[in-house]
């Protein structure tokens, strides 16, 4: 996995609440047998028209957020299906940061898995985001997740929380199976006596 | 000290622990299907791993299979997924029920079915609604291709101790209220993130009086709470139903031993919620959450009643894309489609109920009604009953067991504007194909939605359910 650095972006302002993995990733596009590839059909009902232009009033499609590799969003996002395809849809797009006021569980497990880092913070706060960035499109954030800090450019700066064992996998690119294997020996006791 | 069933579980699969860091579980049963197991077998390839324990990983197709002329897959993608599978299971010796077994099915029916399910497992699938397999008083969620791949060299996870949370459902049910409209009340009570961060256990009156499939059907749908899991005790309804499954070798021995897997009396839980089934009435979602859902004894309702303005905004958006006005009663709802399938509701409990209500009645002409069994062994069953006689009779279709319109992967799908009865799990917009319009219900439900061309409270209905 690839080490998460800090960066400096302008957040994307997705206002809408319980964000599906369906809507992140429409199901005709997890036949494909690759991880990668995906970012080109993220949200894709919602990017596009049936005739396959894009519709310029989705937010991702308007021309101040191109670039943006933050996501603001309502409650609630990533719920339903358990398809690593969102994140791998939403890395692949260039998102590395997601922030909501909660994460469904399995979404924000298979985010860390792929490098990216979802942003817990509290309904007040997530309003002030959407403000700032509705208020002025050249809002922006410096994310550090070293120090756990958002800072932006009026400067401000707000605290995050990250579980302490999910924060260095992600800075360091950590593989998760090298990880356990490191356990193995333990495994092989338990597993000795476990299925006897 | 006093145990739930969750922590029993927990406590015997830990592998490893230590402070501030996720535990190592390990994991007895692993449950992998087309789509979401390519990847990790690729990456298993990549790092020159193999599978630990590949005795303990089954296999299945169902997402993506066609009900109609299985053998002739037109779509040249859905065809290399289920290509890669098979191969994927002989490279690593893992069992495969392809198309061709006649134990083939959607992967949360067959696992129940095939004796591979029992009490105080923990049971993993690159699936969400794992879940299911809960009602039988084991530790089973859904997780992602990483981990996937995770299980298969290291047939052990990390996990995040959830926190525990017991439903407890008491009174009885009124006739035609069934297990659907018991799951669906209570996310409709919680909200669609109401137990996230928690796994369930069910309990109370109105859920050890369930059958093991209508315990399924409440399991199935935690994920829709936001739980990790559901669960239910073990208790002898539970032995009874295992009882002449195969793989059951030392019965007796096995029985005594999952029984103790349920929660100790007095066992204490981090969140509690009560309520009454007797109060409840038949359900149906009106909205794109799960959480959107209300009696059919009540109206749509009306965003302007909501002060808080992102729920407003989601109740305008959901109305809007679900063609449906404020205020309308439910049963003015009409419908286009009506699906009984999906791993919620394809069981031959679900068809045996459906049936009753079909027998001798004729679907709307305006309605297409589809029937799609659980999986071959249900199909099977359904047809020695003669079930697919009163389906095709009364007009409905009569498929090939697989997840079909539940996620419209396979050719069975909405077209936009098309209104649909479900007996599936996820109401989200295009879940059932693009602009599809979905409502949630159960199969009775649905079938008397099918009969007369919208909905209808089945509570109306002179036919003896049985236990249903
Ligand atoms: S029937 Fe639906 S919910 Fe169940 S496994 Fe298949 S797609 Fe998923």
């Amino acid at each position: 996995m690839e080490k998460f650095i800090n960066f400096r972006s302008k957040p994307t302002p997705l206002n809408s609440a319980n964000v599906d993995t369906d809507q992140i990733i429409p199901k005709q596009f997890l036949k494909r047998i690759e991880r990668t590839g995906f970012g080109q059909f993220l949200f894709f009902d919602w990017r596009f028209h049936d005739d396959g232009s894009e519709n310029p009033d989705f937010v991702l499609n308007m021309p101040e957020y191109k670039n943006s590799s933050i996501l603001l969003a309502q409650d609630n996002f990533g719920c339903g299906s358990s398809r690593e395809h969102a994140p791998w849809a939403l890395r692949d797009y260039g998102f590395k940061v997601i922030i909501s006021t909660s994460f469904a569980d399995i979404f924000y497990n298979n985010s860390f898995k792929n490098g990216i880092l979802p942003i817990v913070v509290d309904n007040d706060l997530l309003s002030k985001f959407f403000k700032f960035i509705n208020d002025d499109s050249n809002y922006e954030m410096d994310i550090n997740l070293n120090d756990q800090t958002i800072k932006d450019n009026l400067n401000n700066e707000f605290k995050f929380d990250v579980d302490a064992f999910r924060k260095k996998c992600l800075l360091e690119g950590l593989d998760d199976i090298a990880l356990t294997l490191e356990h193995k020996k333990k495994i092989d006791i338990f597993e000795k006596n476990y299925l006897k | 000290m006093k145990k739930t069933l969750f922590d029993k579980i927990w406590d015997k699969h830990l592998v490893h622990e230590e402070d501030g860091k996720p535990s190592l579980l390990y994991i007895d049963l692993h449950l992998i299907h087309e789509v979401t197991s390519p990847q990790a077998f690729e990456g298993l390839r990549e790092t020159k791993r193999e599978v630990r324990r590949p005795n303990l990983t089954f296999a299945t197709m169902d997402h993506n299979v066609p009900t109609l002329n299985r053998n002739n897959i037109d779509d040249p993608i859905s065809a290399q997924q289920i290509e890669t599978l098979i191969k994927n299971c002989e490279e690593f010796g893992i069992k495969l029920f392809d198309l061709n077994s006649p134990y083939q099915g959607i992967v949360h029916v067959i696992g129940p079915e095939q004796g591979l399910t029992k009490p105080g497992m923990t049971i993993v699938c690159g699936d969400s609604h794992t879940s299911t397999h809960g009602a039988f008083g084991s530790l089973a969620f859904g997780i992602g291709t990483s981990e996937v791949e995770h299980v298969l060299a290291t047939q052990c996870l990390w996990q995040n101790k959830p926190k525990t949370f017991e439903v407890n459902v008491s009174g009885s049910r009124q006739k035609g209220v069934t297990a659907k409209d018991i799951i669906l009340s209570i996310i409709g009570n919680i909200g669609t993130a109401g137990a996230t961060g928690y796994v369930i256990e069910y309990r109370g009156e109105a859920i050890s009086t369930l059958s093991m499939e209508q315990r399924m059907t409440i399991c199935n749908m935690s994920i829709e709470g936001g739980a990790r899991a559901g669960m239910i005790s073990p208790d002898e309804i539970t032995c009874e139903y295992l009882k002449d499954k195969p793989n059951m070798n030392n019965l007796k021995e096995m029985k005594k031993e999952w029984l103790e897997f349920a929660s100790d009396e007095g066992a204490t839980f981090d969140k509690t919620l009560s309520l009454d089934a007797s109060k409840m009435s038949p359900q149906v979602s009106w909205g794109t959450s799960p959480g959107m859902v209300s009696g059919v004894d009540t109206r749509v309702p009306n965003p302007n009643t909501e002060e808080d303005p992102v729920k407003k905004k989601s109740l305008e958006d959901a109305l809007e894309y679900m063609g449906l006005k404020a205020d309308t009663d439910i049963k003015d709802i009409k419908l286009d489609t009506v699906f009984i399938g999906s791993c919620t509701n394809s069981r031959i409990e679900d068809l045996i109920a459906a049936s009753k209500v079909f027998k001798g009645k004729k679907v709307a002409s305006s309605v297409n009604a589809i029937i799609v069994p659980g999986s071959q062994l249900v199909k099977y069953q359904a047809e020695k009953l003669g079930l697919d006689k009163i389906f095709k009779d009364a007009g409905c279709e009569w498929r090939e067991s697989g997840c079909s319109m539940c996620l419209a992967m396979n050719p069975d799908k909405l077209s936009p504007g098309e209104r649909c009865a479900s007996t599936s799990n996820r109401n989200f917009e295009g879940r059932q194909g693009k602009g599809g319009r979905t409502h949630l219900v159960s199969p009775i439900m649905a079938a008397a939605a099918a009969i007369n061309g919208r909905f209808v409270d089945v509570r109306e209905y002179d036919i003896d359910l049985g236990d249903y």
